[in-house]
């Protein structure tokens, strides 16, 4: 951050100290405010991993810290996927981990003895504010400071963002949203500057994301595509080639390192949109080139034969393409990134992406809790883009019609929307701010007493930021036509600077706004920031914090917390053997291998559809079956979600219609319209026999009825079919404070006798009877 | 030493196949009444044993000793001794001091305890002794597995007599027993039960060694509470605050748990389902404790309430479910208290804490204490003081930005009952000075970071002069 002033005059290198002081200032607030907006759910619940996958990075970052980076890539994991298994090292992206692990691993270094599970629980935040500090970055590169710590203040604590990353939310999304706008901010950095050393460090910074999260791709198709659209649009330059070659080349080669992704980086369709721009723009490059040795004349006819040549070359190329695709391993795009260029594609085709929730489109609602404010924000900050129009700001307009088309696919995405949103917002704040604190400047100067052109330039200086930040608007512009000959930042900012001061000037005369409609305007924009913070307070306090293990409820004697799920959690840690299996729905298999630290049959990695649909199937259907099911997969125990004695509404009997569809898509006895009545799905006496006797049924609601007598459930709001039954195959073990999670044991299996059962077992009772009478001292 | 010789004497005199101190004690001391009332209430057995002792011999006698089965002396937690002198209403007790003893050729590998007279006992003289004794995992659930509406029967075994090496003239043995339900006790006349108590006796002059077992079958519903391993861990700061952290691993020792647990005939039956069965704790804590936690390592368990009084602090808690027989629990409990509570300064200049042994939940039996006292980075010569044998070692931690560490006093102790919950002390030396070792580091690491940035904004590392 501690950029330093350039030598000059002492007026104007005090006011850049000053400044730069003050900007550092102020991002370290925005620092602050970043990590402590999100630690409300410790405040409010307590310092605790969240919801599911967290609890398989936690898990796997406690291995690392335990075992080391080595053992940490040979990582065959035995406790999950049971018989599978799951080799971790190679099918997890280890940016989290490894940078929770080494943060873990330098506080210990300096005696600092905080437990893995704290340093996991505040990487978040801790990444959050890294992430508004490059929104910093980034946006500066695009339109100046002033609109880069508007950007950072507004991402600071954008709802859409703190919704993943609160403290305890360890989640690769986490760092991830860190790493992709750091990555754009290098991008951009190097297009501007044209130098190798920010292209490489960009190379670097798109590892890190690589490592992180399945969402580099977004990266490597945006950055093409900006290229693409550059060279369009004529705005080719070797700077453009030198921000876009190397991070291919040594791009793919770090991606490649990462196991997870592998040949995938080159084999995958995700990524040969970046191989085809590279190729465009090496012609590009060559044709440029070529245009510059020859005449003008020699150059019309090398075209007319490089463009008959480079048609067959094309169409080569496109062939090699299309053959690679078909014949790659993954065949071409996966089932996530195809639903994301068809929305529908999920849900016709994967029920297991289609059963998640976040996997789903979002309501227009939701966008105005994730983003709120921003949204109307973000239209003015695209104008306020075009004018001008420059490399960088090209390609943030790029980056939110991208970002919202994709957010629109996929609530989940709009994590990557919200940093679009908060720099356009940026941009649009700042500016609207530029052009009402100036023509208030202006009015009040002409006003008072008519002032001539240099006062007016000494009052635009008493305020740093807003002359700042204007100055390097233009610089940008102009800067793009001088970088060539300049090298290093610190030269090129003055000689840009002098020129916009004066040209800034020109243009506010153009831009004056009547002093009242300036007044009301900014105390406008100042209630929108106002409600815009207010919403994100509440966002963070109310709505994002809750940890999802732990529930709670207000009532008339205070406060009431359903800890059910760690209870049995622990219950099956410390009291069944370590090597038992426990079947559950895939949702919480991560949660039961990182708390109960036992082996699960299906977690939430979904990675073998057939295995999860076994599971579906041994849940939908009747006792006898499903306990053959369980049997064969070596199962001693099933644990269910009930929320029917407490209203807790996402519990399995709600999941169920999934489990049967799941399930049915593999083994097709199993119909999904033998578990509804007329198309409803109901539960009550009018429920299908089909629907009363599944083994989730009955596990979910084994002696329900002896609790009110009649065996009503709150979540469903009605009364049960079957009410009295009796289980044959499974018996109750545990079943928590609050009836949340059940959990059954699979009886052994009966002895095959016939006929003689009744007297083999009297005798043997009596055999009983004897031994116990032998130990027994008093006969 | 004349006493010694004289042994040897009659040893070689009679040659007889008893053992030698054993006759040659037989000959010293008799008991010339017994009584003991044991406690069979809770899983940890108590036994008031009330002896007078007669000195027959002809020399004065220096120490007593106390004789216990194997089967007992390997459960026995803690043995306690008083003298008692003056009669009724102005009895004065004087502890006496009272230490484990090998015998040579102790019959049956009973075991011993020898106890120290304050004043040698001369020929003819008489003393009332008080022993309390203490005895652990001695209840043996029979049957050793019941279902959730059971209630839990156990067995105690002893002796109808008491073992002693010396001749009792009268004898009574008195069993308390929590509940009438007794199933059975083993009949040795003249025995009998009224209410709770079963009363075995007076037997009148039995020789020394004399055993008679017995086995008492009763109900015992008590929360069997059972720490396997508890390690305490107290780090002294002198920046004025005593922070205590403490890791059970708690377990129900009774019968264990058999078949289903139905949780809605757990919540609605309350009285006859799961009776052994517990689910709550109270943790006794120091007065003017704060910042108290309780969680294990999945995290906060919010089921606990605390009442801090003046003269202790009491922390109520439940586990996150609650124990049937075999089930177990691990839990941490932390908090904080006020350092000049508990670290005074010796006269010898040297520091040292006083701070409680033991383990804070009542009734409760730790099999493993293991009790770490972290001082100060910078402390030496460390020494514990405390009134029983313990294990001790020294250690080394290393914790918020320590360079040497600090010294890490390990006491460790098995088979821990209530009654140990009894002061200790541990000494050091510490100069204040180190006190100021690590805000003085940070300043300095600061200021290097400042100086470092200073330097790196003044120097032009540009090759090419503009």
């Amino acid at each position: 951050m501690a950029m330093s002033p350039p030598p000059g005059t002492s007026s104007s290198a005090m006011r850049n100290a000053f400044g730069t002081v003050l900007s550092a200032l102020i991002l370290l607030l925005i620092g602050v405010l970043a990590f402590s907006i999100r630690l409300f759910s410790v405040i409010k619940y307590e310092s605790v991993i969240h919801e599911f996958d967290p609890y398989f990075n936690y898990r796997v970052t406690q291995f690392l810290s335990k075992n080391g980076i080595y053992e940490f890539w040979n990582w065959f994991d035995d406790r999950t996927w049971y018989p599978l298994g799951r080799v971790i090292g190679g099918t997890v992206y280890p940016g989290l981990t490894l940078t929770a692990g080494t943060i873990w691993w330098a506080l210990n270094a300096i005696n600092i003895p905080l437990s893995v599970e704290t340093v996991c629980v505040f990487t978040a935040p801790v990444f959050s504010a890294f992430a508004s500090w490059a929104t910093y970055l980034l946006t500066k590169e695009v339109k100046g400071s002033g609109a880069g710590l508007a950007a950072a203040a507004l991402l600071a604590m954008v709802p859409s963002y703190i919704s993943r990353s609160v403290a305890g939310s360890y989640d690769n999304e986490a760092v991830a949203i860190f790493a992709l706008i750091f990555t754009f901010y290098l991008y951009i950095k190097t297009l501007n500057t044209g130098s190798l050393f920010y292209a490489t460090l960009n190379a670097i910074a798109y590892f890190y994301m690589v490592c992180s999260w399945g969402g580099y791709t977004f990266i490597i198709n945006l950055i093409p595509m900006h290229v693409l659209l550059c060279i369009v649009t004529g705005r080719y330059s070797p700077r453009l080639y030198i921000a876009y070659a190397p991070l291919v080349v040594l791009g793919t080669l770090l991606a490649a390192l990462v196991p997870v992704v592998g040949f995938n980086a080159v084999l995958t369709s995700e990524h040969f949109a970046s191989f085809l721009v590279f190729i465009i723009i090496h012609v590009v490059a060559l044709v440029y080139y070529i245009k510059g040795i020859l005449s003008p004349k020699m150059f019309k006819v090398a075209v007319t034969l490089v463009v008959s040549i480079g048609l067959v070359v094309c169409l080569i190329v496109v062939a090699v393409l299309v053959a690679l695709v078909a014949s790659s391993p993954t065949g071409g795009w996966s089932g996530r990134s195809l639903s994301l260029l068809d929305p529908t594609y999920a849900s016709k085709y994967i029920p297991i992406i289609a059963s998640v929730s976040e996997h789903q489109p979002p309501t227009w609602p939701s966008y105005f809790m994730d983003i709120n404010v921003l949204a109307f924000l973000v239209p003015a900050g695209i104008i306020a883009c075009f004018s001008p129009l420059s490399d960088a700001s090209s390609f943030v307009v790029l980056y939110i019609v991208m970002s919202v088309y994709f957010s629109g696919v996929m609530v989940r995405l709009m994590l990557v929307l919200a940093p679009a949103a908060c720099i356009m917002s940026g941009i649009a704040l700042s500016q609207a701010f530029d052009v009402f604190t100036a023509s208030i400047k202006y009015q009040l100067g002409r006003s008072a007493n008519s002032k001539d052109d240099a006062e007016d330039n000494t009052s635009t200086n008493n305020a740093p930021k807003d002359d700042s930040s204007s100055g390097k608007t233009d610089k940008g512009e102009e800067v793009a036509k001088e970088r060539s000959s300049k090298k290093g930042k610190k030269k090129e900012r003055e000689p840009a600077d002098k020129p916009s001061v004066k040209s800034k000037i020109a243009k506010k005369r153009v831009l004056v706004l009547p002093l009242e409609a300036s007044i009301v305007a900014l105390l406008l924009l100042i209630m929108l920031g106002a409600f815009y913070v207010i919403h994100c307070v509440w966002a963070a306090a109310e709505a994002y914090s809750a940890p999802s293990i732990v529930l709670t409820s207000q009532s008339r004697d205070g406060l009431h917390v359903f800890d059910d799920f760690r209870e049995s959690y622990a219950w099956l840690s410390h009291n069944t053997d370590v090597d038992d299996k426990v079947a559950s729905w895939w949702d919480y298999g991560y949660q039961t291998t990182a708390m109960a630290n036992r082996t699960v049959i299906v977690d939430n990695n979904t990675w073998n559809n057939t295995h999860i649909a076994t599971v579906g199937t041994a849940m939908s259907s009747p006792e006898k079956a499903a306990w053959e099911i369980f049997n064969s997969l070596d199962v001693k125990y099933v644990l269910v979600v009930f929320g029917g004695l407490i209203g807790y509404p996402s519990d399995d009997i709600n999941k169920f219609l999934w489990m049967v569809r799941i399930g049915g898509g593999v083994f097709p006895h199993i119909k999904e319209a033998d578990y509804l009545r007329d198309g409803n799905y109901r539960i009550d006496s009018e429920a299908t026999p089909t629907m009363l006797n599944c083994l989730m049924y009955k596990l979910s609601y084994y002696r329900f009825v002896e609790t009110d007598g009649k065996g009503y459930d709150r979540v469903r709001r009605t009364e049960i079919g079957k009410k009295n039954f009796k289980l044959t195959h499974f018996e109750e073990v545990f079943t928590s404070h609050h009836w949340m999670v059940r959990i059954y044991k699979l009886k052994p299996q009966k002895n095959r006798i016939r006929g003689r059962a009744k007297k083999l077992k009297l005798k043997t009772s009596s055999g009983l009877d004897s031994k116990a009478a032998k130990k027994n001292p008093w006969i | 030493m004349a006493a010694r010789n004289w042994i040897f004497a009659v040893a070689v005199a009679v040659a007889v196949f008893l053992s030698l101190s054993t006759f040659s004690s037989a000959q010293d001391l008799q008991i010339v009444n017994a009584e003991r009332r044991i406690d069979l209430s809770s899983h940890i057995v108590k036994a008031f044993l009330t002896l007078k002792v007669e000195n027959i011999g002809k020399d004065p006698a220096a120490d007593m000793l106390l004789a216990f089965p194997p089967t007992q002396i390997k459960n026995l937690a803690m043995v306690q001794a008083l003298a008692v002198t003056g009669k009724k209403k102005k009895k004065i007790y004087l502890p006496l001091d009272v230490k484990p003893s090998e015998q040579p050729d102790a019959p049956n590998d009973a075991g011993y305890f020898l106890v120290s007279f304050a004043t040698p006992l001369g020929p003819g003289e008489t003393v009332t002794l008080e022993v309390l004794y203490i005895l652990t995992h001695s209840l043996e659930p029979f049957p050793v597995e019941i279902t959730q509406s059971e209630s839990q029967l156990v067995y105690y075994r002893d002796s109808a007599v008491v073992l002693s090496p010396y001749r009792i003239k009268q004898q009574t043995t008195f069993f308390k027993t929590p509940s009438t339900r007794v199933e059975s006790f083993t009949s040795v006349e003249p025995a009998n039960r009224a209410g709770k108590e079963i009363k075995y006796g007076p037997y009148e002059d039995r020789a020394p060694y004399s055993y008679a077992p017995v086995i008492v079958h009763f109900e015992n519903n008590s929360p069997f509470a059972v720490v396997e391993e508890l390690v305490r861990e107290i780090e002294i700061s002198h920046w004025g605050s005593l922070q205590i952290t403490e890791n059970y691993r708690l377990t129900h020792g009774g019968a264990r748990h058999k078949g289903v647990f139905s949780r809605v005939e757990y919540q609605s039956r309350r009285s006859i389902s799961g009776s052994s069965s517990f689910n709550a704790l109270l943790a006794v804590l120091p007065p003017r404790v704060n910042s108290v936690y309780y969680r294990d390592n999945i995290g906060n368990i919010s089921t606990s309430h605390l009442r801090t009084g003046f003269k202790k602090s009491e922390l109520e808690f439940e586990p996150r479910y609650p124990l049937f027989g075999g089930w177990k629990a691990t839990f941490i409990i932390g908090y904080r208290v006020p350092l000049e509570d508990y670290l005074f300064e010796a006269p010898d200049g040297r520091r040292y804490l006083n701070f409680t042994f033991g383990c804070p939940l009542v009734e409760t039996i730790v099999n493993k204490l293991t009790l770490k006292v972290v001082l100060p980075e910078g402390s030496k010569d460390p020494s514990a003081v405390l009134p029983f044998a313990v294990n001790q070692d020294l250690q080394v931690k290393y914790s918020y930005l320590d360079i040497v560490g600090r010294t890490v006093v390990v006491l460790q102790k098995d088979n821990v009952v209530p009654t140990h919950n009894v002061p200790f002390q541990v000494y050091y030396t510490f100069k204040p000075i180190y006190m100021l070792a690590e805000p003085l580091m940070l300043v300095s690491a600061f200021f290097f970071v400042f100086v470092t940035s200073l330097a790196y904004v003044h120097i032009d590392l540009n090759i090419v002069k503009k």
